[in-house]
């Protein structure tokens, strides 16, 4: 017992030394490490945060400047080593115009006069809210190399294309399966037919010749009652037929047509949900929902100068850019020179809704009094990619509507006195349009 | 071989009913019966005309034309213009009582929500999907809005953000104008 206690304290001694070297060779690695920090710390301290930097940009510089492209001022990749390189300016004087640009516009400063004429006058707003640890953060975020545009990008649309494509295939796959079989069946009661006959023909049977029978459809032309049976069912058919075809005449329901410009309301009112009255806004207050000028499209596209949403092979990015610069040429915008060049040319947008002469209609009276939701008329236009008209507004449609809506009287002082009246005279409680006289002729015809 | 025939003729007449059926959403109009019902002698919205020299009913008014009710807005659009506006300008509809927090709302959500958040934070449904950026909230120091200067941003525009003056009317940008102030109230609180 002694004996091993004594032989685990010489181990002990013995191995002493190893321990102090251990030691020693852990504290030059902790040295190092610590050497390595305050480096690293040092450096950052420099430099600022990129990923702190990429917020702060996004939330006060990105509604005027962007990395790689003019906007309303100017791009800001690298701004720091330019500026340094080309007017030898350093970050004291960034911080000073950042935190008061018309300030040193107003004390002389050469450069800040340069550049506040060459942007015509814009003025920078003053941030004096960000410290000089929030500028360094922007700047190293401006600092970083441009990136090369993301690779799984250009995966995920094969992906997605497969997958679509797989569903047509299997269903081809499902036809073709059915063809074959039926092939199959047809010539297997071919070689079965031929059989019997060869059978018969060998057991010394004789097969009546058809020839010699009088054919089916002789004997049921012959047959009197079954051909006026067959004429009238034939007529009431054709008379079916021929009626549904008049009765669709001068009606477009799904109406579709190819418009100048590719716009998807499925992106704007259903992706952005962008509200249908941001663009048609003059369904607020007039007759027509007014197809919005191009300075309302530019309102948002002076900004959004590419397509970064979803896409399918049939619409891809490049597609919808190419939408954009079609915009662009139509409002004689530059994007470029981020300014207007030329008087654009306006587009020949295609009429989709169009009721005939003789009905009068009013959007205000329906958007603003009525308080109805777009979809009600126009379907689930947040999800067409491309318009069509999805009622039929045929006459019918219109009085279906106003037989069965009740009209929203509540803070409408118009309606207040006419409500009461009529919903005494019909002793209801909630009136319908059709009550309120939504069926006279003249309300929509004269 | 007539009865196949009379086969042929019934596939032929389902696949014309089928193909006529499935061809529904169709890129030209329908046929119309009497068009001359149909189609309006007068001019309709937009339409096409020979009247014009540029061939559109849609037409600029008149040079010098004043609108009925139409008051002109006489600060300019220039940074000086602006300076101005954001001092000088006050709102019409505080003094006549006729500010309409309400319908203030209904327009804001329509036309400025998109961007600057139904809370003015600058949190618009564009922005939370990285669209347009930068939407500075109502309560920026550096920019410090007031009546005037809302005003003159909605009428002209700034910076990126494009003129509203053809989507609004007068009294609907003060009406936002009031709207945008609450915000900014709450904003601050």
């Amino acid at each position: 017992m002694k004996k091993s206690y004594q032989s685990l304290e010489v181990n002990l001694t013995n191995n002493m030394i190893q321990v102090i070297y251990r030691k020693l060779t852990s504290n030059i690695l902790h040295f190092g490490f610590v050497i390595l920090l305050t480096f690293t710390t040092s450096l950052s301290a420099q430099e600022g945060d990129p990923a702190k930097g990429k917020s702060l940009f996004n939330a006060n510089c990105a509604a005027c400047h962007t990395l790689d492209k003019k906007m309303t001022g100017p791009s800001l990749r690298n701004v720091e080593q330019r500026l340094a390189d080309d007017e030898g300016l350093d970050r004291e004087w960034i911080y000073a115009w950042i935190k008061n640009s018309a300030g040193m516009i107003k004390s002389g400063d050469a450069y800040a006069n340069k550049i506040y004429n060459e942007y015509s006058g814009a003025a920078m707003t003053a941030f004096p809210q960000l410290s000089n640890e929030d500028i360094d953060n922007i700047l190293a975020y401006t600092a970083e190399e441009k990136k090369a545009p993301p690779v799984p990008d250009t995966d995920a649309v094969p992906t997605g294309d497969a997958a679509g494509t797989s569903g047509g295939v299997s269903n081809e796959i499902i036809l073709g399966a059915l063809a074959i079989l039926f092939i199959l069946l047809a010539a297997g009661l071919f070689l079965v037919n031929k059989t019997l006959r060869r059978f018969a023909s060998a057991q010394g049977i004789e097969v009546e010749d058809d020839s010699k029978r009088t054919p089916l459809w002789k004997a049921f032309v012959k047959n009197q009652f079954l051909m006026l049976v067959t004429a009238i069912f034939f007529l009431l058919a054709s008379a079916y037929f021929v009626f549904g075809y008049f009765m669709q005449i001068g009606i477009d329901q799904g109406y579709q047509p190819i418009q100048e410009i590719h716009f998807s309301h499925k992106i704007h009112a259903g992706d952005n949900k962008i509200d249908c009255k941001y663009c048609h806004s003059s369904a607020r207050v007039s007759k027509t929902s007014g197809i919005p000028s191009l300075n309302v499209c530019m309102n948002c596209h002076k900004s959004i100068y590419e397509y970064n949403g979803e896409t399918t092979p049939e619409y891809s990015k490049e597609f919808y850019d190419g939408e954009i610069k079609k915009l662009y040429d139509a409002a004689g915008w530059s994007d470029e020179d981020q300014k207007y060049v030329n008087e654009g040319t306006p587009v020949k947008w295609t009429r989709i809704h169009n009721l005939p002469d003789f009905v009068y209609y009013n959007h205000s009276q329906h958007v603003s009094v009525a308080g109805l939701e777009c979809q009600t008329c126009h379907g689930p236009v947040e999800e067409m990619e491309i318009m069509y008209q999805h009622a039929p507004l045929t006459m019918g449609w219109c009085i279906e509507c106003h037989r069965t809506t009740n009209v929203n009287v509540k803070d409408n002082a118009y309606y207040t006195k006419i409500h009461e009246e009529l919903s005494k005279k019909y002793g209801v409680d909630k009136l319908t349009v059709a009550q309120m006289g939504g069926l006279e002729c003249g309300k929509c015809h004269y | 071989m007539d009865i196949n025939m009379k086969g042929l003729i019934k596939i032929l007449v389902l696949a014309v009913v089928f193909v006529a059926m499935s061809c529904n959403k169709s890129t030209a109009p329908n046929y119309q019966f009497m068009p001359n019902m149909y189609e309006p002698v007068s001019y309709e919205t937009y339409q096409d005309t020979k009247a014009f020299r540029n061939g559109m009913e849609a037409q600029l008014p008149a040079e010098g034309s004043i609108a009925r009710g139409y008051v002109p807005f006489d600060i300019d659009n220039t940074t000086e213009g602006f300076e101005l506006a954001k001092t000088t300008l006050a709102n019409p509809l505080d003094s006549a009582g006729e500010v309409d927090l309400e319908r203030g709302k209904e327009l804001y959500d329509i036309y400025c929500g998109i961007c600057h958040g139904n809370k003015g934070k600058g949190q618009g449904n564009l922005v939370k999907r990285e669209k347009i950026l930068g939407i500075p909230s109502y309560d920026d120091v550096g920019r410090a809005i007031t009546a005037g200067s809302i005003y003159h941003t909605i009428y002209y525009g700034k910076n990126a953000m494009g003129s509203y003056a053809n989507q609004l009317n007068e009294e609907e940008r003060w009406q936002v104008v009031s709207y945008v102030l609450k915000l900014k109230a709450d904003l601050e609180k």
